[in-house]
């Protein structure tokens, strides 16, 4: 086992059941919504999730803090199999490992001030007096650049930007090691997105913190991420370090993806061949069998609506589920740039 | 190229018990025949606002349009759209001027087929039969990538996806064949990928049918991709406006160039460098604007900046700036 790897995530699962009828409910069908997920973070990096509607990514992050109980697999924080913790086994770990959310609006008790909120997790957690709590505030308050003075006003009172940072004091106030962040800041104005991000860039390299980071932004995951994983319809498709998922992906989903994100730079775009999929994302309550992409694949073929794509290493690092790349990495897929 | 419409000084308040909101503090801007405008900005700019005053959308109270004109020239005649009666203006707007909304769920009628919903207009507008209606409908559905259109005209909003629907919105205001569609952040809500699909259909009908679109938006890589020209708007005016290669290549005003510093690009070949975010946060509306509005946020303010609104100094070929300094020369304007 790698000394230096944080959190692994083993054939994660989860599936949400959908029930027909009112008197006698039954199950008739489940959005599966993460399906047999599988990745590792080490220590101090960013691990970027990145997908479209329905694939799972934000339901990942979820399952990998047992916020969702997971259906099936394992997630392991050092060593330790969080899935089969009980309460109190979890309850003892959730100092390390935290959650910033993306909607500061409803994450926020409206009717606490800051620095009860921001405090909160202290007093569950028994571990500081009254006094040390408010100065833990008023130093947490200080390293996610909000006023001190502010500590007494309510979550309407400050801005979108502002709010986030609140979320993110509230997360470092027990010294986790690992925060899952939640798409924070795609509710943000652009000029504010920077500022949030380049925070959350400093917090890391100051605390020590691995993050995953959950978002749909393409140029924000690239921007932040040392590595970035593709999620469709509960799969990971692709998994790379950030510059060779951006230079060379192999999966015909993340060329398309990554060809669909518009740059800000009209020479280039008039000049780009842009790879345009048919179609949309299918429900993952009616995810198609074989390759879970075979519905808008240009690419697809016989095998890919007869057997789902082994997920699985096909050069140093860099992993691939599709039946078009072979198991050295090598593929039928032209590569457009 | 010739003028289609023409906006000068366009003001617009908001008043309520708080207060009053200044949203539009003289916008002024013009359109060509067949030309894309996209507008930028972020909340609270104004840039949707602009739009809905031109349309008769601002709700009255506790919006109302204080001054300017918006003269929309029509075949041959000109009106000034901030003059016309709600029935005009009824007559203007689906008719000659199309709007697509971003969220169409909330635009579409849940109770009506989408067909009809289309061919309302046509028989309102255009004044055309249901016959006549209900089949240019099902070539406009075909025409907008709605695949199986004869099924689908009787189907509701709901049974369709986010992109589809958005095709709707697209074909509504298609429909009367206008001489401008204002888009206001179209595809803001889609995936990625079906908001690629979207803007090369709005390219493909733009071009087929020659008409001037103003898209409205926040996101810079979307226009970069769509626009002929630009215009940045901030704290309700309009701070710089240019043809679309200009703004990228020479930005002017501090506002634009830090915009364009706070995006992470996918060309970008170190992710290693800092985001260059702007301080502060967006101006508060509730006084009048003696100032100019980016004047907290910018770090090049001179006392000037404190006391008159900029207006807005032609600094190159319909290149336009509201700022009283020259980033650039690294001093004030020589105005």
């Amino acid at each position: 086992m790698d000394n230096n790897v944080l959190v692994r995530v083993e054939n994660l699962k989860k599936y949400f059941p959908i029930s027909r009828g009112i008197i006698f409910s039954r199950q008739v069908g489940s959005v599966k919504a993460v399906d047999d997920v599988s990745f590792m973070i080490r220590h101090g990096e960013t691990l970027g999730l990145v997908g479209e509607s329905g694939c799972g990514k934000s339901t990942t992050g979820r399952a990998v803090l047992q916020l969702h109980k997971p259906t099936a697999g394992h997630v392991y924080y050092e060593d330790i199999d969080l899935t089969t913790l009980g309460e109190e086994g979890l309850r003892q770990l959730r100092p390390k490992i935290q959650m910033i959310f993306q909607d500061s609006i409803a994450s926020l008790n409206p009717r606490h001030s800051v620095a009860k909120i921001v405090g909160e997790p202290l007093k569950i957690h028994g571990v500081a007096s009254e006094r040390e709590i408010r100065d833990r505030v008023v130093q947490l308050l200080e390293l996610v650049g909000l006023k001190p003075s502010w500590m007494n006003r309510f979550p309407h009172e400050f801005s979108g930007g502002q709010r986030q940072r609140i979320n993110i004091a509230r997360a470092l106030a027990l010294n986790p090691s690992f925060v899952v962040c939640d798409e924070p800041i795609s509710a943000l104005d652009v000029s504010i997105q920077a500022q949030v991000v380049n925070l959350l860039k400093d917090l890391q390299k100051e605390l020590g913190l691995t993050y995953l980071f959950i978002a749909h932004d393409l140029s924000m995951v690239r921007h932040i991420s040392n590595r970035v994983a593709v999620m469709y319809l509960g799969k990971v498709m692709e998994l790379a370090d950030r510059r060779t998922l951006f230079a060379q992906p192999l999966h015909p989903y993340t060329q398309s993806l990554i060809s669909a994100v518009p740059l800000p730079n009209p020479k280039l775009e008039r000049q780009r061949k842009r790879i345009i999929l048919q179609g949309e994302v299918p429900s993952p309550s009616n995810a198609p069998g074989g390759c879970v992409f075979n519905t808008r694949c240009p690419l697809a073929y016989e095998e890919c609506f007869k057997t789902v794509p082994v997920y699985r290493e096909v050069k140093p690092n860099h992993f691939v589920a599709c039946h078009l790349v072979d198991g050295q990495g090598s593929s039928k897929i032209p590569v457009i740039t | 190229m010739s003028k289609i419409l023409e906006v000068r000084n366009l003001i617009t308040r908001f008043y309520s018990v708080d207060g009053t909101v200044h949203a539009l503090n003289g916008v002024s801007f013009a359109l060509d025949e067949g030309e894309t405008l996209a507008v930028v900005g972020e909340s609270g700019s104004g840039k949707s606002v602009t739009m809905m005053s031109l349309l008769g959308l601002i709700p009255q109270p506790p919006g109302k349009v204080e001054g300017g004109e918006a003269i929309f020239m029509d075949n041959g005649g000109s009106l000034d759209l901030l003059q016309l009666n709600e029935e005009q203006v009824r007559r203007v707007r689906g008719g000659k001027i199309g709007f697509i909304f971003q969220d169409p769920i909330s635009s579409l009628n849940p109770t009506m087929t989408i067909g009809r919903q289309i061919t309302e207009s046509m028989t309102e507008h255009l004044g055309l039969g249901q016959t006549e209606a209900r089949s240019r409908t099902i070539a406009l559905l075909r025409q907008v990538g709605i695949a199986d259109a004869e099924r689908r005209f009787n189907s509701y909003p709901h049974e369709f996806s986010g992109g589809m629907r958005q095709r709707v919105m697209i074909a509504i205001a298609m429909a009367c064949e206008p001489q401008i569609v204002i888009a206001d952040e179209p595809t803001t809500a889609l995936d990625v990928t079906v908001q690629a699909q979207i803007v090369e259909l709005v390219k493909q009908l733009q071009a087929h049918m020659g008409v001037a679109v103003i898209w409205i938006t926040h996101d810079l890589g979307v226009v970069a991709g769509i626009a002929d020209r630009v215009l940045v708007m901030y704290g309700g005016t309009v701070v710089e406006s240019a043809l679309v290669d200009d703004l990228y290549d020479d930005p002017q005003h501090p506002y634009t160039i830090g915009l364009l510093n706070a995006i992470p690009s996918l060309e970008e070949s170190n992710g290693e460098e800092k985001l260059e975010s702007i301080e502060g946060t967006p101006p508060d509306l509730h006084s009048e604007l003696t100032l100019c509005p980016f004047a907290p946020r910018c770090p090049y303010a001179f006392e000037r900046c404190w006391q008159e609104l900029p207006p807005p100094y032609l600094v190159a070929n319909k290149h336009t700036a509201a700022c009283f300094y020259d980033v650039a020369a690294q001093r004030p304007r020589e105005v």
